[in-house]
């Protein structure tokens, strides 16, 4: 499978990553470079094989359903670029 | 005594606490080195003041008799773990300006054993790389000269481009070039695909990545955390079992965390390996191998089998899937991971009339190539309709790289004998600037074993024919880090004692 300069625009917007028109022929040749490594594993036999969800077997630990911290507004936002009271401040995302 | 930067950490350990030396003493002598080598731009940020005032703090408590395992010894710390009110951009730009208000847990236990902190290290962006040119602060040079470099070549290649001098692998190439410069006794470093162990063998020192979960990943900064495996890098063997005893334990913060006891690591060097079943594995046996890389693997069975242990050939025949396995799952990880950094809570914030152009530009301007590269890969191949055919893929093949070493310590194999790296250490400017590919070749022989979970170390084992530093790599059964540490010891005395280059940098 490879990548086309439509496919490579799509993916940059879902990634949220900005990108210039003369920059996605660069990126469609990367990618295809690294789509064209990863190629081989499409002759691999995975059948019956479970894909690995855990790679050393363990129990997820439980804990008491308690409140562990809190009233740490100032930690919290002690490194956002542009705050207002207790809030973070963001462009208007609602009209 | 001469200069106290030329002692290893159980040395100065032990000089420290027979009152030959005092931390104080210790540290300004490391601070002084730092200073002296500030152009192979391993420290991206120093940190005299905490350091001196943790060393009196450290004497202080050596006075009382209350001294922890790590007493008054100065370490460095890759930019990654996150250390509070101090710089913690795991060198991306994207992080511009943060410091954190909580510490890692792995330099948390560092503190509580009384470690003195020399400052942050450079790193590749976010550990995505394997000879830290992508990082944001720019490359660093490996101590070890190219060869047939004078000094003042190399000085003047420092004070230039850097270009034609060393990398000393990646991501944790500040790390490696610190602790092979004596600019740090050890470092704190991370694995994900073989971040610790290539730049272990690239500058002559030893590292290893732990067992995934035997340390706690709260508070570094995440690459691909089904992957990432906080270790150390250390001068030798030794040094690595002291720090990895601290660095290592149960945290409740992380929930994929091992909880049983840490044992004592140090107690397994010099440990009997007679009659440990070594594996030797045939698919390492790469087509076009370098001859000096396979003739040094050879030596190191000899020097095994000549310490009693039984070797045997075994067969992983699923490693050539690992490294484009790797290079699905990683990107997928990363590209979940790295999408907190939006612009909002920390770090660059590219102004934008709205909230979608806010997110793209501050990413944009915030990622590297390597970085934004890997982003692009990952959310690819999570995306609808190509899930199954890549990540589930990948998955399903993690388990059958995972299965193969099950069979063959199933067959009574204690530790397998691999080479570290396809060559001996490059240029810096050499490698990958065409093809990304060709930079992730690096990682063949180690990222097995973080697809697997499995501990790896990788000792100094010689010299190439052009003088650089060679290293081999030891992998184990899960948690069993001592056997590693017994076999690496004995590596490290059959190849006698690899001499650090001396300071031609300033």
């Amino acid at each position: 499978m490879s990548v086309d300069q439509a496919i490579v625009r799509r993916i940059a917007q879902l990634a949220r990553i900005a990108v210039s028109d003369e920059e996605v022929p660069h990126l469609e040749g990367e990618l295809n470079a690294i789509l064209s490594f990863v190629e081989e594993l499409g002759a691999v036999d995975v059948t019956d094989v479970e894909p690995m969800t855990s790679v050393i077997p363990m129990k997820l630990p439980m804990r008491a359903d308690v409140v562990t911290d809190g009233e740490i507004e100032s930690l919290v936002l002690a490194n956002a670029p542009l705050t207002e009271d207790d809030f973070f401040l963001v462009p208007k995302v609602i009209e | 005594m001469s200069d106290p930067t030329d002692l290893t950490l159980a040395e100065a350990r032990d000089a420290l606490a027979a009152g030959k030396l005092s931390s104080l003493e210790l540290t300004k002598a490391y601070l002084a080195a730092m200073e002296r080598a500030r152009a192979l731009n391993a420290y991206i940020a120093e940190t005299p003041d905490q350091a001196l005032a943790m060393a009196r703090a450290s004497d202080a408590r050596i006075a009382r008799g209350e001294a922890g395992p790590l007493e008054g010894l100065p370490i460095g710390v890759k930019d990654l773990y996150a250390t509070k009110g101090v710089h913690t951009q795991a060198c991306s730009h994207i992080l511009d300006g943060f410091r954190p208000t909580y510490e890692s847990t792995v330099t948390a236990q560092l503190w509580r054993d009384g470690a003195v902190m020399l400052g942050k290290l450079n790193m590749d962006e976010f550990a995505m790389g394997s000879s830290n040119e992508t990082s944001y602060y720019g490359p660093v040079a490996s101590p070890w000269l190219p060869p047939n470099w004078s000094a003042a070549q190399g000085r003047a290649a420092l004070a230039a481009d850097k270009r034609g001098l060393l990398v000393p692998g990646g991501s944790s190439g500040g790390s490696a070039s610190a602790v092979s410069a004596r600019l740090c006794l050890a470092a704190t470093a991370s694995d994900t695909g073989g971040s610790i162990r290539q730049p272990a063998a690239f500058t002559g020192i030893c590292g290893i990545k732990p067992t995934y979960g035997r340390c706690s990943r709260y508070g570094m900064v995440a690459f691909a955390s089904s992957l990432d495996q906080a270790g150390p890098l250390a001068r030798d063997v030794r040094d690595a079992a002291i720090m990895l005893r601290s660095m290592a334990g149960h945290d409740p913060k992380d929930s994929t965390c091992y909880d049983a006891p840490v044992p004592d690591y140090e107690a397994a060097i010099g440990r009997s390996v007679k009659g440990l079943k070594i594996g030797v594995p045939k698919e390492y046996r790469l087509d076009g191998m370098n001859a000096e890389i396979e003739k040094l693997w050879a030596q190191g069975v000899e020097w095994l089998r000549a310490a009693g242990a039984a070797i045997v050939d075994i067969s992983l025949p699923n490693t050539r899937h690992a490294l484009p396995a790797y290079y699905i799952v990683a990107p997928a990880e990363a590209s979940s991971n790295l999408a907190r950094y939006d612009g909002v809570r920390y770090g660059l914030r590219e102004p934008a009339e709205d909230i979608a152009a806010l997110y793209e530009k501050t990413r944009a301007a915030g990622f590297g190539p390597e970085v934004r590269r890997r982003v692009m890969i990952g959310t690819y191949v999570l995306s609808a309709g190509y899930y199954d055919a890549y990540y589930v893929r990948a998955q399903k093949i993690r388990t059958l790289i995972k299965r193969d070493f099950e069979t063959v310590f199933a067959d009574g194999v204690d530790a397998i004998l691999t080479p570290a790296t396809p060559s001996a250490a490059f240029g810096i400017g050499e490698k990958g600037s065409a093809d990304p590919v060709e930079m992730y070749l690096n990682d063949v022989f180690t990222v097995t074993v973080n697809m697997a979970g499995l501990p790896g170390l990788v000792a100094p084992a010689g010299l190439s024919a052009e003088g650089l530093p060679l290293g081999l790599q030891l992998i184990g059964r899960p948690f069993d880090e001592e056997t590693l540490f017994a076999l690496g010891a004995v590596m490290e005395q059959s190849a006698g004692r690899m001499a650090l280059p001396q300071p031609w940098w300033g």
